[in-house]
């Protein structure tokens, strides 16, 4: 008979987890592997709510496992290491993203591409190398191979910090895969949330001019004055939107809803790039001609590798960009998911996980 | 009170043109401008038969001006030369494709990327700068600026070069401009029409390994035994389908016809790119999950600027790669139009102008 969560390891943790698909988040007592040779253990301080999260503990992508502990922008310190580890010792402020496995043996792997290995074992709701299911970071402790752990440089806040570890990754890897990222070329955001926030900072940083391109007028202040962006496109604004056809070198599309690709497409140069790296569930319509008529490409991005991240991270250090967060005590999660649904939040809720997860135990 | 074609310009000119949306063509006189100082007069001798001339015949794309004439894919000999000519002679053997005019100021065209310009004038159904239409290559003459003439190479024949200068450069353009002729590679074609069966003579000679997507097994023999495809997909055989799934460095998408994207994307490795150079007139389903899973894109392309286009010719003529044609007469276009509306056709008619174009 399989053990339970509580028992399948020897090492006690505590978080809180999904039971189903009401998504509804409460205490689970779980356990941690013991630290392999490769592992670390840290003691997680902080952990942002990643709108995935949300879809998860609902099982809108039809793939959770339940009981389902979300959770993976995952920072916190090192607490023990594995007699392998090379790169980290107790007391560093480390962190944990997306990923917590991969092959290490294929093109993908060999190339620093981990989150495309066909067996990349996700930070959560996913088989790990032994059998188990992976609990992520809405929990006390983390325990994973050094290879998916990044450090966090001092001057970093943690908390703020902690978002960079999937929206950073997820913007910043195809502003340079895309080359979007060349002192004064003009970049597009399409959404201003998660992801989108961080996408105007990290591409102001990189000398980019961006335009926010937004359904609500609303964050028109916000982005110019806080934000930093150039200029603001409200998408519904015919004349706003023929004005700016044909001024933007690419475009990173963050939204999840469905939504028409053709204005997006009308506002790129010749030889412009569409980006997708917002998931909506259902296919989208693509309009062939104007893509043809401008030698204009759309494409697709995911995350990035773990060589990546940590690059990523040290960007995000040396320019003091953080992401623009709502921190929240562990109960206050529910309220947090459905505020998240209707998008009210700034841009990112990150638990205080140090603070206020406490075992009743 | 405007000018009649016939009266408009000063050369006499004949052709067969359509005057309605049932797409019919029939005689039609009209005239050709003078041979301005950087103009080329060329007596057409072949004209290829591209399925945008049946689009625009029938008005499908909905901006066609009756009547018109249609033919963008013309081979001829040079009869006259402008004062300023500098390229070509009397008598020379040259081509002309889908664009006689284009801004020559913008970004685009100082990239040598005229088919990008915004102000490019097609070959046939457009406005020349001087206010005229333009009618192209199912003539017997036509007058073209210089710059947008190609030169002929003389070991490509004709009559089956003739092609090249759409199909072949519409195909040529995006494999050089996406990468994709990196010899071992495996790029797969979508549609084995006019554009398909040129973009795998063509990747083979890039050294690529090329299978053919397709709907139709019975065009399975000819592509291999034929064309020189390395292998044939059946598009419509799940089983086959799945087992062909990240195997694909490239697909060129030939087909307008309407059709999901996700399962092309499908076959396309991490970072696969898929390339679409048919004209579906309605937007085509694009799942987006797989993209950002794979790293993949869906690019576009139109043609290819002049010096491309002068590229493209040359190396076909040195790989010995012309379009497989059904030469056909005047006369027949409109049989041939309703054959090329079924896709009966191995696989581009080509008009033996200089033959069959009589008064």
């Amino acid at each position: 008979m399989a053990k339970s969560p509580e028992l399948e390891h020897p090492n006690k943790a505590f978080g809180w987890a999904a039971r189903d698909t009401s998504g509804l988040l409460s205490p689970f007592n779980f356990s941690r592997r013991v630290t392999g040779e490769k592992d670390v253990t840290f003691k997680v301080l902080f952990c942002g709510i990643c709108h995935s999260d949300l879809h998860m503990v609902k099982n809108e992508w039809g793939s959770s496992i339940y009981p389902l502990i979300p959770g993976h922008e995952i920072v916190g310190v090192v607490t023990e290491v594995g007699s392998k580890v090379q790169k980290f010792k107790v007391g560093d402020k480390v962190g944990v993203g997306c990923m917590v496995g991969a092959c290490h043996s294929c093109d993908n792997c060999d190339n620093h591409l981990e989150n495309y290995c066909p067996k990349m074992i996700l930070t959560y709701s996913a088989k790990y190398y032994d059998g188990t299911i992976t609990y992520g970071g809405y929990s006390d402790t983390m325990v994973s191979d050094e290879h998916f752990v990044v450090r966090i440089p001092d001057n970093l806040p943690l908390d703020a910090g902690a978002p960079l570890l999937c929206a950073g990754i997820t913007v910043y890897s195809p502003l340079r895969f895309y080359g979007l990222d060349k002192p004064g070329m003009h970049v597009g955001v399409v959404g201003l949330g998660g992801l989108g926030h961080v996408a105007v900072k990290f591409a102001k940083a990189m000398g980019v001019k961006v335009t926010v391109i937004s359904t609500s007028p609303n964050k028109k202040k916000e982005a110019l004055e806080h934000l930093g962006a150039d200029s603001f496109l409200v998408s519904k604004d015919q004349d706003q939107m023929q004005a700016a056809q044909g001024t933007m070198d690419g475009i990173i599309d963050t939204v999840s809803a469905q939504h028409p690709l053709l204005p997006l497409i009308g506002l790129l140069k010749t030889q412009g790039k569409l980006v997708m790296v917002g998931a909506p569930e259902k296919p989208l319509e693509l309009p062939v001609f104007p893509l043809l008529m401008g030698r204009k490409l759309l494409g697709g991005s995911c995350i990035g590798g773990m060589k990546e991240t940590q690059e990523m991270i040290d960007f995000a250090a040396k320019h003091n960009i953080t992401a623009d967060i709502e921190v929240i005590p562990i109960d206050y999660v529910n309220t947090a998911m459905e505020r998240l649904l209707k998008t009210d939040v700034r841009y990112r809720f990150v638990i205080d996980i140090g603070n206020t997860l406490k075992s009743s135990n | 009170m405007a000018k009649s074609p016939e009266e408009e310009h000063p050369q006499k000119a004949f052709g067969w043109a359509a005057r309605d949306s049932s797409g019919l063509l029939s005689p039609f006189h009209f005239s050709r401008r003078e041979t301005g100082d950087g103009d080329v007069t060329i007596k057409i001798l072949y004209c290829g038969v591209c399925h945008s001339d049946l689009h625009n015949v029938k008005n499908e794309w909905g901006f066609t001006m009756y009547p018109i004439v249609p033919g963008h894919e013309i081979v001829g000999t040079v009869t006259k030369t402008g004062k300023n000519v500098k390229k070509f002679k009397v008598g020379d053997r040259v081509g002309v494709g889908v664009i006689v005019e284009s801004c020559k100021r913008c970004e685009s065209c100082q990239q040598d990327l005229e088919n990008y310009c915004p102000q490019t004038i097609l070959t046939y159904n457009s406005y020349s700068q001087d206010g005229a239409k333009t009618y192209g290559g199912y003539s017997d003459i036509v007058v073209v600026d210089e710059h947008y003439v190609l030169r002929f190479p003389e070991n490509l024949p004709p009559d089956a070069g003739a092609p090249l200068l759409c199909a072949g450069i519409t195909v040529y353009s995006p494999m050089k401009y996406y990468g994709i002729t990196e010899p071992g590679k495996h790029l797969g074609v979508a549609g084995l029409g006019g554009l398909g069966h040129v973009a795998v003579k063509i990747g083979k000679a890039f050294g690529l390994k090329v299978t053919v997507i397709s709907t139709s097994l019975k065009k399975e023999e000819e592509a291999i035994n034929k064309l020189g495809a390395d292998s044939f997909l059946v598009s419509s055989d799940p089983a086959k389908m799945k087992a062909a799934i990240n195997t694909m460095d490239y697909i060129i998408d030939t087909v307008s016809a309407v059709h999901p994207l996700g399962p092309l994307l499908s076959l396309l490795k991490l970072n696969g790119k898929l390339i679409n150079v048919g004209l579906p007139e309605k937007p085509l389903e694009l799942p987006i999950f797989p993209l950002a899973m794979g790293r993949k894109l869906v690019g576009g392309s139109d043609i290819g600027g002049i010096k491309e286009t002068q590229e493209m010719l040359d190396f076909c003529a040195k790989h010995g790669i012309t379009a497989d044609i059904e030469l056909i007469k005047m006369g027949d276009i409109n049989t041939a139009m309703e054959r090329l509306a079924k896709s009966d056709v191995k696989y581009r008619f080509v008009i033996d102008v200089a033959n069959s174009l009589s008064q």
